[in-house]
């Protein structure tokens, strides 16, 4: 089989997959539509791994594969860019892609809308490939959206809960406000080179640099990335346009997993690396994604210690490793945020689909105040999680640990406008991200057993009307939930000193990433002091992050195993922070009322009084007059041969108009 | 080229297959009056399809020319041909009457005959706008194809169907009339009503602006552009389905085809002059009816005020003068037609079981009607320009072209993305998703074989032209250019 037909058959597998567990799902049964779906995304994993031999041995690929239309002398195609960076997002997409498809299985073994729901993850495979391996911002777009559809009809998925049908339509919109300075973004690219093919725009990102925007003065490749990245601050939630992934939560476990946490919020990153050559030329453009980065990485960790709910606090998780990644595209680290966007796959998945077997243990029950002491009965899914958490905080060995290290590093070594802010927010970030997540795992996995009560602690989440019975006990969830937790716990370990050598010492990406100049000196200090995982550990024994996440699990434990009663005291201490924090710093309430109320005003107020009061008004009533009278004519013709009269007026319009003239 | 009369098929034969219509008579013989019809409309279909694939992309000149005399006195004659321009809207207009004779097949049970001999007549006269080459033999289409319209409206409407075909009748009237003028004027300078002569026709620039402004209120009301639009709503809210389909589908188009044919070519300096006007109104009719729509609580009036915003990218992207503009607000025209139509058929089949075009009356039809809300959700998506559908390259395209005239032309159309996915997305949330929120809901029967068989129909088209929009355009691209450079150069310095 030639290259091309693989490339080719790496997203159209699942897509097939997806066609015939949707459309024939009635024929096909459960076991059959998962049984495609799950073979359509085997193969284009494998497929992936045959690709990624393929271009170790030092094979690139760019060509459209059709042209999708012309216009205006500009060619929209639809093609392959096939390099590392390219490859590495294809094998985390679809290996992650099809841990979810097994997992599903057992997840949503009786819901009736099983086949559905594989026919939407499949799409969603085929979505996200066509978005990694586009050589042109078409068929980038094209992803972009098709990926947020396919998120918006899953969370969207139980379709009778309000809370999820108004989760769904918020991160839609949210999305459209990012893709809107994302298509402006590239307007403005097709309209100075006159072209969307990546190469050719890179090659005259030079050129771009010097010039002026028309009609506003601004430097223009400064106007282009932050149009850009605003698309990415949609997609990879950062804030302000965060708000929508929280509340995706409402979607099934394992889309949770799948797309808001390992691939679809990760394109955001993936689409700032792949416009390295633009982003390098723009120091503005990359303060700004700095400090957007950096907000986002402490600001929403600091949410996820208030929430109760199991996903919610993962969610708030991704959203603040989000942050790091961004802080890492601008300091010019794209390679240390690949890198931590592939540890952060494995582990945040794996932290996921674990909570999500906790859920299944518990009855879908995901109030962590009814849960405690969970590690006796659910062993797998303990130990998996322990695995996600300790990746997670950055512990030394563990994959996240080399991937946030580098990052931090890296900022350390930058002197952007707004590296001091960044630093800052990344190291007590850290401090953070240990807190929330042990005390998750305190709260779910020791302590003191609380499920099986009679009341439940609810906060306002009415659908969870589930729990275990009095006197009932959890148990393990089967194997098709486990195995994916095992699959996704071994890359946790250990993919981070598997690839940090050749990822981030060994310039693997080569030309698909562009550092310009003195950019990502920090990192490249970084590289040179330790030269290995071994020294990058020893190295990392001694740093400030080591013992920040350190003292983040021992104040969790302090407050959540030893003194469970102290939360409360801390609370009540701190009540004006707390209500801060449980309203998200009243960004919700903000968007409510000015964004949607605002247009629904608006919308109102040129309805009634522009179209209504001023045009009906004064057009059409002046003439309403005329109304009455052509009414009392038009009423003659009710006569039940209204179709004949009118359509000798037409014959005779002709007939007549034709004798008289020519007669005359 | 041929000997085969093409044009002329696709205009006369819809006209005399509805007389045959009309001629069944009562509604005892309704199903041979159906039967007729379809076979009609099908034959009507099949005679354009040579259109296409004997269509020479390479010329911008006008092909299957037809030319006799009409009114010799007048200089008046029966020319037909189409370029680039206008071969997309016969075709499109072929196939919705097919659609729209199935979709009427049941559920009009009232005078039959006539309904379907409106819908097929009005056909004809439209492909006769689209065709036309003769000042007057256009005009006769563009006034005439009003009639059945009217009448569609004015019989089979609703309760307040006399004041929306009387609204929609005088606000069109008063547009035509100035038209007229300018006709007239054209004649009695060029001696000629070709309108090919026209554009040849050396004007000064007093003169273009005053045939410009004549244009635009006869095609602005069509289109219809802010703020003439008041009429639409009210014409969507009365009319029956297929009198929506065919108004929002190709009676909208007619207005927007008439700037490419008449406006741009005749007076192309004071098109230019003035093109800052109409992109502004257009960008209006972006911005404000986004948000107007955002507010109606009655589905059809939703849909209208979005097919308003949406034909305001047609406008914008004519008078961008920059080819992306044109060659994208002519994809648009397409797209809006599968659109359009099909967002009006779906709301006709909720509307045929529930008798209601209120919001607040639904909600959980997906439970009741699965298959049905897929279908919707893929139009509502496809009204929302979502990649890979229709609705996608025609706004993708003139939001290009507008980046590339002025940054700021191109924030304000881009606004779409974020208005239009609010207020389809949030109606088809109220509608389709939720808990079944009444009993009527919960006794909802999922779409039939027949209505299956029409939206898959439309499903294909909005993905074929979403997947692969290459064929659509490739026909286009020497006449728009053509057009551009005519525009360009302008007349004003071929003056004496």
């Amino acid at each position: 089989m030639n290259m091309q037909t693989l490339y080719l058959l790496v997203p159209l597998a699942p897509l097939a997959g997806a066609l015939v567990a949707g459309l024939f799902g009635k024929t096909t049964g459960r076991t059959g539509a998962h049984l495609v779906a799950i073979a359509g995304v085997l193969v284009a994993f494998l497929a992936s791994l045959a690709i990624f031999q393929d271009v170790q041995a030092g094979h690139t690929f760019n060509a459209a594969v059709y042209t999708w239309m012309q216009a205006g002398g500009v060619n929209f195609e639809i093609g392959f860019l096939i390099d590392k960076l390219t490859v590495l997002m294809m094998l985390v997409v679809t290996f992650v892609s099809l841990m979810v498809h097994i997992y599903t299985i057992g997840y949503m073994s009786d819901d009736p809308g099983y086949q559905r729901f594989f026919s939407y993850i499949s799409l969603f495979t085929f979505s996200m490939l066509m978005l990694v391996m586009s050589n042109n911002f078409l068929q980038l777009f094209f992803g972009w959206e098709a990926v947020g559809l396919v998120s918006y009809l899953l969370i969207g998925f139980w379709y009778e809960r309000p809370t999820a049908i108004h989760a769904n339509l918020k991160a839609f919109l949210v999305n459209r406000v990012g893709d809107f300075g994302f298509l402006l973004g590239i307007g403005l690219i097709a309209a100075t080179t006159g072209s969307l093919d990546y190469q050719t725009v890179f090659g005259q990102a030079s050129q771009l640099a010097g010039q002026e925007m028309a009609f506003t003065g601004w430097p223009l490749l400064t106007a282009i990335c932050i149009c850009l990245f605003i698309g990415a601050m949609g997609k990879s939630a950062q804030v302000p346009l965060h708000v929508w992934l929280p509340d995706s939560m409402e979607g099934p476990t394992p889309i949770s997993a799948l797309i808001h946490a390992a691939t679809m919020v990760t394109a955001g990153i993936f689409m700032v690396a792949r416009m390295s050559p633009l982003f390098e030329l723009s120091e503005t453009a990359l303060s700004f994604v700095l400090v957007i980065g950096a907000t986002t990485a402490l600001f929403m960790g600091f949410l996820g210690i208030v929430q109760n709910d199991i996903k919610r606090v993962v969610a708030y998780s991704t959203l603040s490793q989000l942050g790091y990644m961004t802080v890492a595209l601008g300091v010019s680290a794209y390679s240390a945020a690949v890198f931590h966007l592939m540890t952060h796959a494995f582990f945040k998945a794996l932290l996921f689909l674990a909570a999500g077997s906790v859920i299944i243990g518990l009855r879908h029950d995901q109030d962590m105040r009814n849960m405690g002491g969970l590690w006796k009965y659910m062993k797998i899914t303990w130990i998996t999680s322990l695995i996600g958490s300790l990746a997670l905080i950055g512990t030394p060995f563990f994959s996240g640990f080399y991937s946030k290290d580098s990052i931090i590093e890296a900022v350390g070594g930058s002197s952007l406008p707004g590296s001091g802010y960044a630093l800052f927010c990344v190291l007590a970030g850290v401090f953070v991200t240990a807190f929330y997540s042990f005390r998750m795992y305190f709260l779910v996995f020791h302590g003191k057993e609380r499920f099986g009560q009679e009341v439940h602690g609810h906060d306002g989440h009415g659908d969870h009307h589930h729990g275990l019975a009095p006197g009932q006990k959890p148990c393990e969830s089967p194997l098709v939930v486990t195995l994916p937790l095992i699959l996704l716990a071994i890359p946790s370990l250990l993919i981070g000193f598997f690839t940090l050598e050749p990822l981030l010492h060994g310039d693997w990406f080569g030309n698909a990433i562009i550092v310009g100049g003195n950019h990502a000196a920090g990192l490249k200090e970084m590289l040179e002091s330790s030269r290995d995982w071994v020294q990058m550990t020893l190295h990392g024994l001694s740093g400030a992050p080591f013992w920040l996440a350190l003292a983040g699990v021992v104040f969790a434990w302090v407050f959540y195993i030893l003194k469970p009663s102290l939360p409360g005291v801390v609370r009540g201490k701190l009540a004006v922070l707390n209500t801060v924090l449980e309203n998200k710093y009243y960004f919700d309430r903000f968007n409510e009322i000015v964004f949607a109320g605002g247009a629904r005003l608006l919308g109102n107020g040129l309805w009634k009084q522009g179209d209504q009061k001023l045009i009906d008004g004064i057009g059409v009533t002046g003439s309403s007059r005329l109304v009455t009278l052509a009414a009392r004519v038009l009423s003659l013709f009710q006569t039940g041969h209204l179709y004949q009269y009118a359509f000798t007026m037409i014959v005779g319009v002709f007939v007549l108009i034709t004798f008289w003239i020519t007669l005359g | 080229m041929t000997d085969i009369p093409f044009l002329s098929l696709a205009i006369w034969i819809p006209i005399l297959g509805g007389l045959l219509v009309l001629a069944t008579g009562q509604d005892a013989n309704a199903r041979m009056a159906r039967t007729v019809a379809l076979l009609t409309a099908v034959f009507g279909l099949a005679v354009t399809l040579p259109l296409y694939t004997r269509f020479d992309a390479s010329t911008a000149g006008m092909q299957f020319v037809e030319l006799h005399d009409w009114i010799a006195y007048f200089n008046v004659h029966y020319h037909l041909g189409i370029d680039g321009l206008s071969l997309w809207f016969v075709l499109l207009n072929a196939f919705i009457t097919v659609l729209v004779v199935i979709a009427g097949w049941q559920v009009i049970q009232n005078r039959v005959a006539q309904y379907m001999a409106a819908f097929l007549i009005m056909s004809g006269l439209m492909n006769g706008v689209f065709a036309a080459l003769d000042g007057v033999l256009f005009y006769v289409f563009f006034e005439a194809s009003l009639i059945p319209l009217y009448l569609v409206i004015g019989v089979w409407g609703g309760p307040n169907r006399v004041y929306a075909a009387i609204k929609f009748f005088l606000f069109t009237l008063a547009g035509s009339l100035l038209m007229l003028l300018a006709l007239l004027y054209l004649y009695k300078s060029t001696g000629s009503f070709e309108i090919l002569a026209w554009h040849r026709a050396v004007l000064s620039m007093p003169v273009q602006s005053l045939i410009f402004f004549a244009f635009l209120a006869a095609f602005g009301v069509k289109v219809p552009m802010w703020p003439v639009h008041t009429w639409l709503p009210d014409a969507h809210v009365e009319a029956p389905t297929g009198g929506s389909v065919v108004l929002a589908a190709i009676a909208l188009k007619l207005g927007a085809y008439g700037f490419v044919r008449f406006s741009l070519p005749i007076a192309p300096d004071a098109s230019m002059h003035y093109a800052p006007l109409v992109i502004a109104l257009s960008l209006i009719a972006v911005v404000y009816i986004g948000l107007v729509a955002l507010v109606q609580g009655d589905m059809k009036k939703l849909v209208a005020y979005s097919s308003i915003s949406h034909m305001g990218f047609v406008t914008l992207g004519f008078f961008m003068m920059n080819p992306l503009g044109v060659e994208g607000a002519l994809i648009q025209m397409i797209s809006h037609g599968f659109v359009s139509a099909a967002m009006f058929l779906c709301i006709g089949v909720l509307y045929d079981r529930m008798h209601s075009r209120q919001i607040a009356d639904y909600g959980g039809v997906v439970k009741t009607m699965p298959r049905f809300a897929a279908f919707f959700m893929l139009f509502a998506m496809a009204n929302c320009g979502l990649p890979a559908t229709s609705g996608f390259v025609g706004e993708f395209t003139v939001i290009l072209g507008a980046v590339q005239y002025n940054f700021w032309v191109g924030l304000l159309a881009a606004t779409t993305l974020i208005l239009g996915a609010a207020y389809t997305l949030w109606m088809y949330k109220r509608v389709v998703f939720g808990a079944v929120s009444n009993e009527n809901v919960a006794k909802l029967t999922d779409i039939d074989a027949r209505e299956f068989f029409f939206l898959a129909l439309l499903a294909v088209c909005v993905l074929a032209m979403g997947v692969y929009p290459f064929p659509f355009t490739d026909v286009m691209h020497v006449s728009v250019n053509k057009l551009l450079e005519h525009v360009i150069a302008g007349k004003l310095s071929l003056l004496p």
